[in-house]
């Protein structure tokens, strides 16, 4: 899976709010197409009959039943914002919409 | 922003293009807690003081799945219709917006709870639409944000935002239709009458009140134009948070009408989101979408998977009620009403009022002779719904009870229900305390009429000479002299009887 642009960097950068110099992007892309390369042998040696696997325990359905526990106290759930006002987080312009 | 937006008339526009709609309802689920926490879903708390580590996406916290939300989700998809995963992931959904502390909701991706299925729904004229539904899906509901310093609460122009996280984490079920196509002109009405189709089916679920107005259920509406006799979709526009039955058709409409201009004219539609506005019935852009993949969607690590078994779902399936279609079917059938009766009940939001006060023991004609007529008339007044005024179906059957033994007429009967909703108690208390009752002395009956029969000699002649028909104006006098309050069956029996003329 090589091939990975610096545009595409640029583009996933963007998504994931990171600033990035125009030599990083090089730099990143060099990388990013080493570790996609390395993830890619994987599927060399998985054949259609081993399932993806995205959890390492054979787990399912681990559910609780629906009942209320103590939440955290206003003040608590505020402590560590940088900001608040109105016992409400307060956080800066939103911008990109209407 | 407040430039006008080209339309051409609906018309026109059906003239030339078949509508495409895709719609997407959200539905807050009626569970205690949130679905990775055990924080309460309890409306109008304190802000911010129904969070935690988990909901507020704190490092280290662990979500646990709540079972009910699981439940529910697989109750939607059977009354659905939809086949039910044997084996599903939660999965996160990255974007950066402040509404989500943890910068990614729990949702569904590839693998959601229900898929393939259909709902039946009924359009006005009685005509039965079937919608497909492509997937029904688990997620998270976002927090609330408020923007202030701008001109009205709305984002543009404000210089920061509040948030309040006690909604984030609140079950979600999203489902999602395959494109409806071939509606034509009845698109709008089509929408319409699946999200009240699709509320009806969640509330006689129990899994939600799905009360629009409150925000329980919402509907985004997808919508695109192809050039009549094409088959390849065209470019669509994803009308947001529509959220009354009403807006869902004005917005379909007004979308229709849109696009037809713009194409048109040679222009092409920009896939965007668009905000729908209540006083104007008209929309207006929001953000050009972001493509699923910028999501950057992938498995939570943090959840194993759901793997509902075959005899739980089977169970669920044996444990699901009527669903509202057959039961509307089976009530109008019962009690022998039209169609249109039947879709005048369901718009004035009086069928399970009326079915309430039958279950309490009124017959049906007049249960629903009551709630369709002064209470319907009371609540539009008010402008309250229905389930909204101030008496009980039970207290509305008691007044039923009373008229059907002859304490009350239909009269004084209003007067009772006038009562209740004015606060002043029970039936029974309003017709003690406002002396409501009818005058069932017979002397007193007696004394009356033949006091209206002397009064009256004219029209007592013509009784006698076999014009039972006169008999109304002297019932009338009778009524009269009693204040409303006889019987007036009675008071006619009694001046036939006196004036020796039998009835019909």
């Amino acid at each position: 899976m090589p091939g990975i642009t610096r545009e595409e960097v640029a583009h996933l950068a963007r998504l994931a709010r990171l600033e990035l110099k125009p030599e990083e992007l090089d730099h990143f892309a060099g990388q990013l197409d080493d570790i996609i390369g390395a993830v890619a042998r994987v599927s060399e040696v998985a054949d259609q009959d081993v399932p993806p696997t995205s959890h390492p325990l054979p787990l399912t359905n681990v559910m609780r039943p629906d009942e209320v526990r103590p939440s955290l106290t206003p003040e608590q759930a505020l402590s560590s914002a940088p900001a608040q006002e109105q016992q409400r987080f307060k956080v800066p312009q939103i911008l990109g919409e209407e | 922003m407040t430039t006008t937006t080209d339309l051409v008339s609906y018309e026109d526009a059906l003239a030339s293009y078949d509508p495409v709609m895709g719609l997407e309802v959200h539905v807050e689920l009626g569970t205690k807690t949130k679905m990775f926490c055990g924080c309460s879903t309890e409306l109008g708390a304190d802000a911010n003081s129904q969070t935690c580590p988990v909901c507020l996406g704190l490092p280290g916290a662990l979500p646990v799945v709540n079972a009910t939300g699981v439940e529910s989700a697989v109750k939607i998809g059977l009354a659905l219709n939809c086949e039910i995963a044997e084996w599903c992931r939660f999965a996160r959904k990255n974007y950066f917006y402040p509404d989500m502390p943890k910068n990614f909701q729990t949702s569904q991706y590839d693998e959601p709870i229900a898929f393939n299925g259909y709902l039946d729904v009924q359009l006005e004229d009685g005509e039965v639409f079937r919608v497909e539904i492509e997937r029904a899906h688990m997620e998270e509901d976002t927090g609330k944000s408020t923007h202030v310093g701008g001109a009205t609460g709305r984002i543009h122009g404000a210089s920061h935002s509040l948030l309040d996280y006690n909604r984030a984490g609140i079950p979600l079920i999203e489902i999602v239709t395959k494109p409806i196509v071939g509606a034509g002109e009845r698109a709008p009405e089509v929408a319409r009458a699946y999200v009240r189709e699709l509320r009806e089916l969640i509330r006689a679920l129990g899994v939600s009140e799905a009360r629009m107005e409150m925000g329980q259920m919402r509907c985004d509406v997808n919508l695109s134009l192809m050039p009549k006799g094409a088959d390849k979709f065209g470019t669509r526009s994803e009308t947001k948070n529509v959220n009354s039955l009403r807006s869902v058709e004005r917005a379909a409409r007004f979308e229709i009408q849109r696009h037809a201009a713009v194409l048109g004219a040679g222009g092409t539609i920009v896939q965007e989101t668009r905000h729908f506005h209540e006083d104007t019935g008209s929309t207006t852009s929001g953000r050009v979408k972001e493509e699923a993949e910028d999501y950057r969607y992938f498995p939570e690590p943090d959840l194993v998977p759901v793997a509902p078994s075959r005899a739980w779902v089977e169970e669920l399936r044996a444990g699901l009620p009527e669903l509202p279609l057959v039961r509307r079917n089976r009530l109008r059938e019962e009690w022998g009403i039209s169609g249109t009766d039947m879709q005048a009940i369901l718009n004035a939001g009086a069928l399970d009022p009326i079915v309430a006060t039958i279950d309490a023991g009124a017959d049906a004609a007049s249960a629903r002779k009551w709630w369709m007529g002064e209470l319907a008339r009371s609540a539009n007044e008010s402008g309250n719904a229905l389930d909204e005024l101030a008496i009980t179906p039970a207290q509305v059957a008691r007044v039923t009870e009373l008229v059907a033994n002859g304490d009350l007429n239909d009269k004084l009967a209003r007067q009772v229900i006038e009562g209740v909703l004015a606060g002043e108690g029970t039936p029974d208390e309003v017709v003690d305390k406002r002396g409501l009752k009818v005058v069932s002395d017979e002397g007193a009956l007696t004394a009356a009429v033949e006091e209206a029969i002397a009064g009256n000699p004219a029209i007592a002649d013509k009784i006698r000479g076999g014009k039972v028909a006169a008999a109304g104006a002297l019932v009338g006098a009778v009524m009269k002299a009693t204040r409303g309050q006889a019987d007036a069956a009675r008071v006619k029996e009694l001046i036939l009887q006196k004036l020796g003329a039998a009835e019909g």
